[in-house]
C-alpha cells in the first residue's frame, strides 16, 4: 500500500525530485504533493478532462497517468501555460467571450484547445468540436469556447 | 437622482454592456480557490462507507481491521452520531400535509437507499480512509425495496417509513373552471398522451466538497463548501449541531459549477462538520464521481397523464393532467423534494389562456436516491406537458403550431393578471416573442427545407416552446412555509481610502457572473470606473445577510439591492463633498472615479475626499458625521414570484434507421427584464439550453428492479459533450419588471426548463409522417426505434 518510487520530473521548467507512493497518481502528486491546484479533478476515470495537461507536449489524463509514470517526463500545468505562444491570445478569447463559467473545467479546456491550436489545424467549428469533445463543460454550453478558439487561430494567421 | 439606466453614453456606464469579468483572469491562470484546494494544519481526511442495499436493515459492523489501518484516526457509524446530530425532517407548513421522516447523516437502523452513507472513515488521507473501508464488516439484512412510484402506492406496498403510515408524502389537486363540460364541448379534438420524464441529475465538473474546522477554545465552526446558501448553511449547522448562529461561519468561494445540486442539505457534509466538532480538527471530504451519482441530488423522474381539448378554431378548450413523481426516500431537508411538483401545478399552460384546468400531483416516497431542485425546477415538466400536447392537438386539426400559439398566448397588454392555477403574472411579452423567435430562425424557410428533405427521406422535424420562468421570488417561496431560507439580500457598498469601492452582496457566485453583475451595477450607478471595484461574496462573516443565488435571483433582488447601495453611497459622498467644496448636493456629481461639477469638470477625486474624511477628519465641519459605508437590502413584494417568459425553437434531424437524434439548430427569445450584461445572460441562456438537451436526449439515472443505480460513472451517464450540440442563437425581448428600479428578472433556468419541451415536439414533428411519436425522456435511439415500431 505504501511503496514508494523517486521520480524525477520537469514541472512547469522546474525540476523536481520526489518520493512518491507508487499508486498515486499525477494529478494528485501535483495538487496535493507540489501545491499546483491548477490541475483539477472531475471523475478519476478519464472521462471529464478536467485533469487535461501537457506531458512532452503531448496532453495526458493526470487522472490515468501514474505519477511514476511522469519520471523523467516535462510536465505543463495550467500554471505553467502562459509560457506557450498561443496561450495570451487564447485566454483574452476566453475572457471577452466568457468562455468559462465556473472555471473549473477551463485548465484542461485550454490544455486541450492549445494542443489544437498549436497543430496549425484551420478553425472549422466542427473540427474544434470534435478536438473538445474529451473535455466535458456543463456551464457554457461549449460555443463560446469554440468561438474563443476560432478567434485564436484567425489572430494567429493574420 | 440615478438616472435613465438605459444611457449607455454616460460615463461608468456598464449596466447593459457585455464587460469581461475581472473573476476569469484567475480561473485561467489556475488561480482559483475551489474547496478541494484547501489545505489547513492538521487536516484529516474523510471517506463514507454506502449502503451497497437500496433497503436494508443495518444491524452492525465490524470495524476492528478498519481500525488497525496505520493513519486511520477515528470511524464513526449512524448510531455514534446520535446525540451530536439532531435529526432533520424536510416539510414546509405551506405544502400543507408534506410529511416526511427524521433523517440522519448516516443511516441508523435502515438504510434506504443505495449510497446512503453508513460509516465514516477519517484519516491521514483519503487514500488511507478508502483502504479502510475495503475493510468493514457491515451486518445488513437486505429489505425489499420500493423502486415504481405506482406500485408504491399500491395497498400492500413495503412501507418505507412506517411512522408514516403511506409511501405518499404529498398531495395537491387544481381544480379550475369546468374540465368534464369543455371536454365534451361539441367540436373539441382530444388528444391524451402518457409522458415519462426520467431522473436525471446535475453532474457539476466539481464534485460536492467540504473542509469542517472547529475551535473548541471558542466554540466556533468555519465551513468551507462548494454551494449557493451560506447563510442557509449557517443556521443548520448551528441548529443541527447544538451551536450558536454567529459561531458558525460557512464560506463558499469558487464554485465549480452548481445548478441547485449543491444547495440541498447532505448527511456527508453534515457527518463532516459533526466530526470536526468531534476531534477538534479540521475535516475534508470531497465526493469522488461514483459518490456525486449516488448520493448528489437526482431531478425530475415524473409519470404523466396528460389530455389537452382544441377547439376547431384552435383554442384551447380545456387542460387537465395527471402527474405522480418519486423522491426517494426522504424529502430533502430544508427546502423538501414537493416542490417540484408544486411547479409542475403552478406553471404549466401558464403562458396561454386556459380556463378549464384541472391537475393532480402526487409525490411518492421509494428506495432510490432523493430527488430534489435542480436548475429549473418543474419547468421542463410543466413545458413539456402543455406544449407537446399543444403541438400534438395543433397537428390533429391540421393547424400550424406557430398559429396555435398565436390563438392561446395571453396577449401582451393583458397583464397584470393570473395564470389558469392563480399566479399572479406582470410585464411578460410572449406574442412579441414568439413572432421575434419566428423571425430570427426563419420559421417558413425551415419549414420549406423541411418540405424539401422529406421527399428525399431526411426526416427533419421543428419544434417550439413558449415559457415562463419563476424568478425572483419573495418570501412566498420558502420563508412562509418556515424555512430558514432569507428571501431578501443585501449589499455593502464602501469607498476605502485609495479611492476604490469594496462591494459586499449575501448573493453568491457559481460562475453565473453574480460577482461581474454586482461590480457592474455598483460602478455604474455610483460613477467609478469598474477596475477600481472588488467584490466579495459567499461569506457570512463578512457580507449582509441574505439568501443567496438559486431560483434565478441573483440579478433580480441581489443586483436591486447593489444599486440601492450604490445609489445611497453615491448620496452620502456628494453630502461630504458639498460641504468640502462649500455648495448645494445637486449641483455636484460623480464620473470616473471624481466628484464633479453637473458639467463633468473634475473639482476632487473620491481618494481625496476618502482621504481627508479618514485621516484628517478635522478639517470637517465638527457636526458632520461622513458616512462612506452604505447597506441596503431588498426583497420582492405584491408578487410571489417575478416571472420571465422566452420562446424557444428547435431543429432536429432524427435518423430513422440508427434512432439518432442530432440538433441541427437552436433559437431562444428571453425576456428577463432588464439585461445587465448581454454577453453574460447569453452565456447562461446557452449553458441552460444544453443542459435541457442533455434532460431530453441523453441524460438518466438508470435504476434496476432492486434500486441499483446502473450507470454511476461519466462512462455510462451520457452528457452533452461539444460535438453533438449546435450553435444556439439568442436573441431578446426587454421588458422590465415593474418590482424594481433595475428591471432586472432572471434568465438562468430558462433554457433548461424550455428546451426539452422544444425538443421533443421537434422530434414527434420529424416522426409525424412516419406515424411514431414519443412522450419519454431522455428520447434515447433505442426509444426512438420503438417509437417507430422498428424494434
Ligand atoms: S478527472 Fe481525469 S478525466 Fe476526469
Ligand atoms: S465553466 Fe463550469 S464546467 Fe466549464
Amino acid at each position: 500500500m505504501s511503496q514508494t518510487q523517486d521520480i524525477t520530473v520537469t514541472i512547469n521548467g522546474e525540476t523536481i525530485h520526489a518520493t512518491v507512493p507508487v499508486r498515486q497518481n499525477l494529478a494528485d502528486f501535483l495538487r496535493n504533493g507540489q501545491g499546483l491546484t491548477g490541475t483539477h479533478v472531475g471523475c478519476e476515470h478519464g472521462v471529464c478532462g478536467a485533469c487535461t495537461l501537457l506531458m512532452d507536449d503531448q496532453t495526458v489524463r493526470s487522472c490515468l497517468t501514474l505519477a511514476v509514470q511522469a519520471d523523467g517526463a516535462s510536465i505543463t500545468t495550467i500554471e505553467g501555460l502562459g509560457a506557450r505562444p498561443d496561450t495570451k491570445a487564447l485566454k483574452a478569447a476566453f475572457t471577452n467571450r466568457n468562455a468559462l463559467q465556473c472555471g473549473y473545467c477551463t485548465p484542461g479546456m485550454l490544455a486541450s484547445a492549445l494542443e489544437y491550436i498549436e497543430s496549425g489545424a484551420p478553425a472549422d467549428r466542427t473540427a474544434i468540436r470534435e478536438h473538445l469533445s474529451g473535455n466535458y463543460c456543463r456551464c457554457t454550453g461549449y460555443q463560446s469556447i469554440v468561438d474563443a478558439v476560432c478567434e485564436t487561430i484567425e489572430g494567429r494567421q493574420s | 437622482m440615478s438616472g435613465p439606466l438605459t444611457d449607455l453614453d454616460r460615463p461608468n456606464s456598464y449596466i447593459g454592456r457585455a464587460v469581461p469579468r475581472a473573476d476569469a483572469a484567475r480561473l485561467l491562470e489556475g488561480r482559483g480557490r475551489f474547496v478541494d484546494d484547501l489545505q489547513l494544519p492538521r487536516m484529516l481526511h474523510a471517506a463514507f462507507l454506502r449502503s451497497p442495499y437500496a433497503h436494508a436493515r443495518v444491524n452492525g459492523f465490524d470495524l476492528e481491521a478498519a481500525r488497525a489501518v496505520p493513519g486511520v484516526h477515528t470511524i464513526l457509524t449512524g448510531k455514534d452520531l446520535e446525540g451530536v446530530v439532531e435529526p432533520y425532517v424536510g416539510v414546509l407548513s405551506h405544502l400543507a400535509g408534506l410529511q416526511s421522516a427524521p433523517q440522519m447523516p448516516m443511516a441508523v437502523d435502515v438504510a434506504r437507499w443505495q449510497g446512503e452513507p453508513l460509516v465514516m472513515v477519517i484519516a491521514e488521507s483519503r487514500a488511507i480512509a478508502e483502504d479502510a473501508l475495503g475493510l468493514i464488516e457491515a451486518d445488513l439484512d437486505p429489505l425489499d425495496p420500493v423502486t415504481d412510484p405506482e406500485a408504491a402506492l399500491e395497498p400492500g406496498a413495503a412501507l418505507i417509513h412506517d411512522s408514516l403510515g403511506s409511501n405518499l408524502a404529498w398531495e395537491r389537486t387544481v381544480d379550475v373552471g369546468d374540465v368534464d363540460a369543455a371536454f365534451a364541448a361539441d367540436g373539441v379534438t382530444t388528444v391524451e398522451r402518457s409522458f415519462t420524464f426520467g431522473r436525471h441529475t446535475g453532474v457539476t465538473l466539481e464534485t460536492r466538497a467540504a473542509v469542517a474546522a472547529f475551535d473548541p477554545s471558542t466554540d466556533q465552526l468555519t465551513f468551507w463548501y462548494s454551494g449557493q446558501a451560506p447563510h442557509m448553511m449557517q443556521f443548520i449547522f448551528a441548529k443541527h449541531l447544538g451551536l450558536m448562529e454567529e459561531d458558525v461561519r460557512v464560506i463558499a468561494h469558487d464554485v465549480g459549477g452548481s445548478f441547485g445540486i449543491k444547495i440541498h442539505t447532505y448527511g456527508d457534509e453534515v457527518a463532516t462538520a459533526a466530526a470536526a466538532k468531534l476531534l477538534g480538527r479540521p475535516i475534508k471530504f470531497v465526493a469522488d464521481r461514483l459518490e456525486s451519482f449516488q448520493t448528489d441530488i437526482h431531478a425530475r423522474d415524473h409519470i404523466v397523464k396528460g389530455r389537452m381539448g382544441l377547439t376547431a378554431d384552435g383554442k384551447i378548450a380545456a387542460l387537465e393532467f395527471d402527474d405522480i413523481t418519486g423522491i426517494g426516500p426522504f424529502s430533502m431537508y430544508p427546502r423538501t423534494s414537493a416542490i417540484e411538483a408544486n411547479q409542475v401545478l403552478n406553471l404549466t399552460g401558464a403562458p396561454y389562456e386556459i380556463e378549464n384546468y384541472r391537475a393532480r400531483s402526487r409525490v411518492v416516497f421509494q428506495n432510490k436516491n432523493l430527488m430534489c431542485q435542480y436548475r429549473a425546477v418543474g419547468h421542463p415538466i410543466a413545458m413539456a406537458i402543455c406544449d407537446c400536447l399543444l403541438e400534438d392537438a395543433a397537428r390533429e386539426i391540421g393547424m400550424d403550431v406557430a398559429e396555435v400559439r398565436r390563438r392561446n398566448l395571453m396577449a401582451d397588454d393583458s397583464y397584470p393578471r393570473q395564470s389558469a392555477s392563480g399566479m399572479k403574472l406582470a410585464d411578460l411579452s410572449h406574442q412579441q416573442s414568439l413572432e421575434k423567435l419566428l423571425e430570427i430562425m426563419d420559421y417558413n424557410g425551415l419549414r420549406a427545407d423541411q418540405a424539401q428533405a422529406r421527399k428525399s427521406g431526411v426526416y427533419r422535424g421543428i419544434g417550439l416552446v413558449s415559457m415562463v420562468e419563476v424568478t425572483n421570488p419573495s418570501p412566498a417561496f420558502y420563508g412562509i412555509g418556515g424555512a430558514p431560507i432569507a428571501s431578501q439580500d443585501g449589499a455593502t457598498v464602501r469607498l476605502d481610502a485609495g479611492g476604490g469601492l469594496r462591494i459586499s452582496s449575501s448573493v453568491t457566485e457559481q460562475g453565473q457572473g453574480t460577482n461581474g453583475i454586482l461590480a457592474q451595477i455598483a460602478a455604474d450607478r455610483f460613477g467609478i470606473p469598474i477596475d477600481r471595484v472588488r467584490v466579495t461574496t459567499g461569506d457570512t462573516d463578512t457580507v449582509p445577510y441574505g439568501g443567496g443565488t438559486w431560483a434565478s435571483r441573483g440579478a433580480g433582488i441581489g443586483g436591486e439591492a447593489m444599486l440601492q447601495a450604490a445609489v445611497a453611497l453615491r448620496d452620502q459622498v456628494l453630502d461630504v463633498a458639498a460641504v468640502m467644496l462649500q455648495t448645494e448636493p445637486s449641483k455636484l456629481d460623480i464620473r470616473d472615479g471624481a466628484v464633479t461639477d453637473l458639467d463633468g469638470s473634475e473639482r476632487m477625486t473620491l481618494s481625496d475626499l476618502a482621504r481627508t474624511v479618514y485621516y484628517r477628519g478635522n478639517e470637517l465641519p465638527s457636526d458632520m458625521k461622513p458616512e462612506l459605508v452604505a447597506t441596503r437590502h431588498y426583497r420582492v413584494t405584491d408578487f410571489p414570484f417575478v416571472f420571465t417568459n422566452g420562446a424557444m425553437a428547435a431543429q432536429v434531424e432524427v435518423d430513422v434507421e440508427t434512432g439518432m437524434v442530432k440538433v441541427l439548430g437552436f433559437w431562444a427569445v428571453e425576456d428577463c427584464g432588464r439585461v445587465i450584461n448581454p454577453m453574460l445572460v447569453d452565456e447562461q441562456v446557452r449553458g441552460g439550453v444544453v443542459q435541457g438537451i442533455g434532460g431530453a436526449l441523453y441524460e438518466e439515472c438508470l435504476y434496476d428492479e432492486e434500486g441499483q443505480l446502473l450507470n454511476a460513472s461519466m462512462a455510462d451517464y451520457e452528457v452533452p459533450m461539444a460535438a453533438e450540440m449546435p450553435d444556439i442563437v439568442v436573441a431578446h425581448v426587454e421588458t422590465p419588471t415593474r418590482t424594481s428600479e433595475l428591471g432586472a428578472k432572471g434568465a438562468g433556468e430558462a433554457g433548461t426548463g424550455g428546451a426539452p419541451a422544444a425538443l421533443m415536439n421537434a422530434v414527434n414533428d420529424a416522426l409525424s409522417p412516419l406515424g411514431g411519436r414519443i412522450h419519454q425522456m431522455p428520447m434515447t435511439p433505442e426509444r426512438i426505434l420503438k417509437a417507430l415500431g422498428t424494434v
